[in-house]
Formats: structure tokens, sequence, C-alpha cells
């Protein structure tokens, strides 16, 4: 019996489970997938919003202002790859011109610190590769550049650390309150009870939701498009570019990524299908004669690679948290469409600190706040580096050489909490196979350390769990082939 | 700091030819880098026989090939090391490399020869559209597998593009029981050998599309099928013309990339068509000492040509060491492609360091029948030879010889061209 049951090891669930890892409580995090960061998390702009574009007094703009304001430190505390890059919203058109001061006023009463509206001259200044149309631009100083991973698995290690417990591969079919009055939730790997249920599924929260409460809620999975660019073209724009926003949303962004690349997208199609993560053709096309609406020149012959993330988009499009009236001890984490990534700091808090005045709950006292990511040792000098070979030669052997990653990295990613398991797993830790050659070299390479170090046969070993298995049977002339 | 006169970055075909060439001109101290496990680079991988026709007068398979080269380093008991990569070279010739064993590393080489190789162009380049499941490998991924680690990534496959990794791995997964349904290529010529297509293609009675292209990848965890189209002159897919090929694996053999993120960071200029550096007729970079070679230059279809080329590099890294290269005050004669001719290696041609004769290795941009291949110097033509077919699959060449240079004095220009007649 577990006093929280999470759904969900997304940056919700993950940051909602790293805030409740300060009390004393037994809290469990359920996902369906083999890892965290599975769902939208690991496919959005990668943006910490600064917090003019949320309406006036909704929780999604009190939320992304906080947890605009809360990032430096977690982000300091969790070792997790952060910069404030500063945003530009950039008008094309003369008459939207007073659209950029409607956004400054929204910005102001939001609270958004900085706000300034840039000249056509200004804006070119600080970004000369802004489109020739350019005629004027909102500047935010606070938007920011994330790595959604890192932060996503720096939480929930955090978590894991200070006793949260993670399942994987566990999907919930059904949820009862039962008459002992705790919550029964029936999964593919037996049942779990809790007092409290925490619904933070991303697109799925609407069926979870639906199955506790009468007051019915529709999530749409909006699918988004991007493009992922090559380094040569990471300093094309240094800050983060958006076109002025529509019905559908913020619209077609460029802009750097922490690691050095260049982020083009998204798209925003409305789709029925929860798993639909394809790109099309379509989505492709539109993205890139958007893209060069307000930015010129894109090299977009440096795409590495394309691909698609599911937005969480409730009818009402605003973030749906707390408990859920007729279901009590549900709590909802619903709805998180942008700026959830920005606002998930904030997010934990608020459901952590409700559930805290809900259980009285006390808080630990050898609680640990910080957590040190996987080493980089491209930030050490050439003496610090042969130091940290000779003590550890793994270090010494680059594994992915696009990225420049090497065997020590990868055997962190695998050994430390909640290690990673799969292609995918490491690339997100480590970021190899992340580069221009997309895994080309290194999956080999990398699926030879998971088989030795974890015992996994070659045929168990998964790009990213499930079905997702990377070779079938051996070679004809190999021990266990057909002969 | 280490001192080598010539270290040698690559330790396959090219940088192994090179290494000889270099130790046979007389150079004592050089040094091989090698990334992988042992010597032969991509050659380990290509278990196939064809390769050696032109070297060796006999068909090898690809670690037959290399061995011959491996053997005559190791009898010249030229240095290696192995498991190490190059993390840096700077523009005056320190190279940074990294190991296990040795940790990181600076060496001052006299001279620097380039022997990198390629890679080949990711699914992400290509923009193909749906799902990103397992299942997907670039053909020489998929060749490393089943080669070397001994797996199968499937049972039923479609291959996109039909360069040549491509053509050998439809024969390779037959031969291994797997059931290749089609080779679909976007352009309306294959991007391979001929004789690849003979022996790997219609010898298995697996079907080639020209002008067509994959798009849509089905599956969201592991690959379940592509629809294959066909395109217009564009490349654009023809609506209507879409074809459902169940499958578990998809292959890709759209390109081969040099790579050279290394001689970037040198300062090494590049040429935009080769995606290599720009080269003159010693394969030297427009940074004095450094050379290049084999696909690291520009992608080769044949080892043998690769072994040639970097026989050059090899003598001319030499000569440069020997101070035999300096600058004869020649004036440099530029060599241009143009007119169906899409490049050429070299690019430019200092008289005085010349030597008698001068391969000029080049590619077609699109397939020419019964066409000439013409060369002038500056507008007088000089060569005019007549082919009865040319693809963008078969690197051209032409040989120079320095007497017809010197017969020309004040030469500006030499054009490179395709014509009809």
């Amino acid at each position: 019996m577990y006093d929280v049951v999470i759904i969900g090891a997304g940056v919700s669930g993950s940051s909602i489970a790293r805030e409740l890892s300060r009390y004393n409580a037994n809290v469990c995090v359920l996902d369906k997938c083999s890892d965290v960061c599975e769902g939208t998390t690991k496919a959005n702009s990668a943006i910490v919003h600064a917090g003019f574009d949320a309406a006036e007094g909704s929780l999604m703009a009190k939320l992304n202002v906080r947890g605009n304001e809360m990032m430096d430190e977690i982000c300091k505390d969790l070792d997790v790859p952060f910069k404030r890059n500063g945003s530009m919203v950039v008008c094309i058109h003369k008459e939207a011109l007073p659209g950029l001061q409607d956004l400054y006023d929204r910005g102001v009463k939001n609270g958004v610190k900085g706000l300034r509206i840039l000249s056509r001259e200004e804006a070119l200044e600080m970004e000369p590769n802004l489109s020739d149309n350019v005629e004027g631009a909102l500047y935010a100083p606070t938007g920011g550049i994330v790595c959604p991973f890192k932060l996503n698995i720096a939480m929930a290690e955090n978590a894991n650390v200070n006793g949260v417990e993670f399942r994987f591969n566990t999907e919930v079919e059904d949820i009862k309150k039962g008459e002992d009055g705790m919550w029964h939730l029936r999964t593919n790997n037996g049942e779990y009870i809790a007092k409290y249920v925490v619904n933070a599924a991303g697109v799925y929260a609407d069926k979870f939701h639906n199955m506790v409460s009468a007051n019915k809620i529709h999530i749409t999975p909006r699918r988004g498009d991007y493009c992922l660019l090559d380094k040569e073209a990471g300093t094309h724009v240094t800050h983060t570019i958006f076109p002025q926003p529509t019905a559908l949303g913020k619209g077609v962004l460029v802009t750097p990524t922490v690691h050095g690349n260049l982020l083009v997208g998204p798209t925003a199609i409305d789709i029925e299908n929860k798993e639909g993560v394809n790109t099309t053709g379509e989505g492709i096309g539109d993205l890139i004669a958007k893209a060069n609406d307000h930015v010129k020149n894109l090299p977009m012959r440096k795409v590495i690679t394309s691909f698609a993330g599911l937005r969480a988009h409730e009818d009402g499009h605003e973030f749906i948290i707390g408990e859920v009236e007729d279901a009590k001890g549900f709590v909802d984490c619903a709805g998180i469409e942008s700026p959830g990534l920005s606002a998930s700091p904030a997010i934990g808090e608020m459901v952590a600190n409700l559930l805290k005045e809900a259980m009285n709950l006390t808080e630990k006292e050898n609680w640990i706040g910080t957590r040190k990511d996987i080493l980089n040792p491209e930030n050490l000098s050439l003496e610090e580096r042969n130091e940290l070979i000779k003590k550890n030669p793994a270090y010494g052997n680059i594994i992915c050489r696009c990225e420049s990653i090497s065997e020590g990295e990868i055997l962190d990613a695998i050994h430390r909490p909640l290690g990673a398991r799969t292609l995918d797993g490491v690339k997100r830790r480590t970021r190899a196979g992340m580069g221009r050659c997309q895994a080309g070299f290194c999956s080999p390479k990398v699926m030879e350390i998971i088989h030795r170090e974890l015992g996994l046969p070659y045929e168990e070993i998964t790009k990213s769990g499930g079905q997702s298995k990377i070779v079938t049977h051996r070679t004809k002339n190999q021990k266990g082939g057909n002969q | 700091m280490l001192n080598y006169d010539i270290v040698i970055v690559g330790g396959g075909p090219a940088g192994l030819a090179a290494a000889v060439a270099a130790r046979n001109a007389g150079v004592d101290k050089i040094l091989i880098l090698e990334r992988d496990k042992e010597l032969g680079g991509i050659l380990n991988q290509c278990i196939h026989n064809g390769f050696g026709l032109h070297t060796f007068k006999e068909e090898l398979t690809g670690p037959e090939y290399a061995y011959r080269f491996i053997e005559k380093v190791l009898d010249a008991k030229i240095e290696y090391k192995l498991n190490t990569m190059v993390m840096d070279i700077s523009e005056d010739r320190v190279v940074t490399a990294m190991s296990r064993e040795d940790g990181m590393y600076q060496i001052k080489a006299g001279a620097v020869i380039l022997a990198m190789g390629c890679r080949e162009r990711p699914r992400g380049a290509l923009n193909i559209p749906g799902y990103r499941p397992a299942g997907i490998f670039s053909a020489g991924t998929a060749q490393r597998l089943v080669n070397i680690e001994g797996y199968m990534p499937g049972r039923e496959v479609v291959i996109l593009g039909s360069g040549d990794i491509g053509l050998i791995m439809a024969r390779r997964m037959t031969l291994e029981g797997a059931k290749v349904k089609v080779v679909a290529e976007l352009m309306p010529y294959s991007g391979g050998l001929k004789r690849n297509i003979v022996q790997c293609l219609d010898d298995f009675g697996i079907p080639l599309k020209l002008s067509h292209t994959v798009v849509d990848i089905e599956g969201k965890e592991h690959l379940e099928a592509v629809t294959i189209a066909q395109v217009d002159n564009h490349g654009k897919p023809i609506p209507g013309t879409e074809e459902r090929y169940t499958c578990d694996t998809l292959l890709l053999s759209c390109g081969l990339i040099p790579e050279n993120e290394l001689s970037r960071n040198a300062g090494v200029e590049m040429s935009p068509i080769t995606s290599g550096p720009i080269v003159n007729e010693s394969l030297e970079t427009n940074i004095p000492g450094v050379f290049a070679c084999g696909n690291v230059l520009h992608v080769h279809d044949l080892v043998d040509y690769v072994s040639e080329e970097a026989d050059r590099a090899g003598q001319n890294a030499a000569k440069f060491i020997k101070g035999e290269l300096a600058d004869n005050g020649g004036e440099e004669i530029e060599i241009v492609a143009t007119e169906g001719a899409r490049y050429t290696v070299p690019s430019t041609i200092d008289l005085g360091r010349m030597d008698d004769k001068l391969t000029v290795r080049f590619r077609v941009g699109a397939v020419y029948k019964d066409s000439y291949v013409s060369v002038y110097f500056d507008d007088e033509r000089v060569m005019h030879n007549k082919k009865r077919i040319m693809a963008p699959g078969e690197m051209e060449q032409v040989i120079l010889l320095k007497s017809k240079l010197e017969e020309k004095p004040g030469l500006k220009k030499i054009t490179v061209k395709i014509e009809a007649e």
C-alpha cells in the first residue's frame, strides 16, 4: 500500500515525485513505458517560456512564471543544462504591431520581468538572421532553453534516491475506490493500492480522470512536427524566435538548443490517436515554409532528424490541477500542454503542497536535494581528463564519435539510479547517438555495452522498450543460428 | 609532446596505403591512429568479394584486401595505435588523441594525412515522414551487425537507396534467409556500380524501382510496413502510385558523407560538392603539410582507387617533410568541372610539383550515353574521349601529362566537361 501513486513518469509526474520525496510518505510512480521521459516530455520545443503568452489570471500563467523563476535553482541543484538565452516574438506585418503591445501588457500583468518592445533595427541588431520583413519584436530576457530529457531524468533520479519507487512497463488498466476507502489500480503488473492517486498521464490523463469522475474532461493530442539541425547551424539564431501567437498555439519557432543544435518547430495538428507521433510530409513541408517567414536563410539541408510530439490539449486550454471534486483522493494533473515543461517545477511544488496538507506529511530529516549529472569530460582540461582516464580507463574510449561520448559516461548512465536499459535511455542520458550520424556508428557498440553490463541477450536489447528490438536472430554460421 | 614525421588519421585502406608509401619513400617516424580495435577500417565488415581487381588482378574479400596492406605495415614495422580517437588537429599540425591505455595526449606531426573515411546519410537527413521505430538502419550499420556481430536485424526487408552498400546488403540479407522485397531509388538512375545491380539484385530477382521513395513508415515500437511511391522530375511523390510493403527492416543506402569534422576544425577548406577538402596536385589541403586521401577526400566506389590515391598522398607527405615539396614558384593552374562533370580531384595544379602523369578523378551529375569526356586547356580542346555510358555511381578519370601542360606556357585553366559530340 502506498500513500501516493503517481501515474506517469514524464516531467510533471517526476517533478511531483521529487517534491513529494521531501516528506515522509510512501510514493510510487507507474509508467507504461520502459523509462522516464517517453511521452510528451521527450518531444517538445525544450523551451522555458517567459510567461507572457498565457491568459491573465490563468493557472497556466501563474505556474509558467513561477516555474520559470524556479528553473535556475532546480537546474543548479540537479545539474541540468539550462540557459537563459532570451526569447523574441517577431512581428512581420506592420498592422500586427499592436499585437506585440497586447502581449507586452499581458506579460506585465502575468508578472514577467524585463519585457521590452524592440524596433526593427534593435531586433535585427540582436538577431541578424531575422527576416527582412521584421517590423518589431517583443523581447523577453527571462526566456530560456533547457534539456527536457535531463530535467525529467534528474527529477526522477533525485526522487528515487530519496525513496520514491518507480515501476516501468506498468500500464494502469482500471482505477476503483475500494470499500476500504483506498484507490485500487489494476495494472498489467498486478494491483497497486494507494490513499492518493496523482493523474499525470499526459495525453491519457482524460482516460484516467473519466474512470473516476462524472465530470468528464477531454484531451486532444495536438501533434507537433519538428526538425533538428546539425550543430553547424546551431548559432543561426541565438535567441528563441517566435512568430506572433495564434489560436492554435505559439506557432513555429526557431531556437538554439541548450546542446548547440538548432530546433525548428512545431506544427499544430489535432489528431485522435494518442500514440500518433508519426511525422508527415505535409507537416514537415508546412514547418519549413513557416519557419522561413521569420528567420532567413535557414539551412534546412542541415536537418539531422525530424520527429513529432503530442501536446495534451484539454478542451478548456488550461492546466487542470487539483483534487477531483467527486473523487476524493484523486488528484488531476491534466491538460499539461505548453508551457508545461516551463511550469514543471511549479506543478511539482503545487501538487506536493496539496498532498502534504491533505495528509499532514512531515519533512524528512535526511532529504537529499542535489544530484550530480553524468560527468561531461569536455569540460575538463587535458590534464584533468588524463587523470580521469588513469582512474577509469573507460573515459578514454570514445563510443559516440559525433557527440564525443565515452564508454565511461555510458557506464555511468546504465549504473546510476533508474539507469538506462535501452538505446534511447542511453541516448537521452548521455547524448550518444544524438549527433549527426544518428547512432549509425555507435548503436552496435552501445548494444555491446548493454549486453555486457546488464547481461541482456542481444535479441532482448530494445530501442525504447516493448517490441522495439534491434535484432531478431543470429546469422546462420553463428552458435544458435539456423544451420 | 610526442614527435612524429607523419601522423596518419585513420587505419583503413587509405591510411594503410599512405603509410606504406611514406615508408617506402624513406620516412622513419610514422604513426597511424585508428579508432577501431583493428586495422583495416570498413573493409573488415565487407566480407563479399570483388576487391582488388585493379590493384592485385585478383578478386579478394574486403578483409583479404585490407590484410595485404596490413601485412606491409607490419613488415615495415610502422607504428600504429588502435582504439584511439583523434579529438583534434590544429592548424600547426598538433594532433590530440585519446585512448583507454594512453589517456589524452598530443603529437607534433611533421605532416598529417587525413584518412578518416566517410559515414552514411542517416534517416533524419532524408526527411522521410512516418514513425521512428526500431528496425530502420543505415545499410552499413546493418552490415556490421550481420557480418561482425553475427545478428540479423530482421526477416523482411525493404531498401531505400541503391548505393553500393545497400545493394551488397540486399544480397547478404537474402543469403541469410531474409526476404528482400524491393529496392527503391529516388533518382532515375542507380547510385551504385552496374556490376552490383547485376550480381546483387538481378541474380536474386530483387526488383529495383527507380524514381521511387519511401513516403510512410508504420509501426510505433517496431517497423511494420513502409509505403513507397513514384516521384516526379522534382523528386515529389506522385499521388496514386503508393505501394505498401509489410516489412520489419528498412535499410538506407542514400549516400555517403566524408567525415571531415576534424579537418574543418583544423581550418581545412572544404568543397561543397564533395564535402571533402579542396586539394592540389599533391593531395595537399590549404594547410601546408596536411594531406587527404580516400573517402574523406571524396567518396570512391572502388577501394583500388583509394589505395592508389593514398599512395600518392603518402609519397607527397614524405616529400613535404624532406623539404622537396616546397613551392617551386610555379603558378597554380585551376581545374574546373562544368557541364556534366560535378567536381574534380585535385582542383589545382602547381606545374613545378606535378609528377610526369596526374590522374584527375571526377563524377558526372547524370547518366550520359555515347558522350565525350572533354578536356580544355584554357579555350583549346585537348582531349575528347568517347564513353559508351557514364553514370553518377561510377567515378571517371582523365590523365594529364606534364609534358603536355609544359607545352602551354601561361596556361591558367583546365576545364573538364561532358559533351554530346
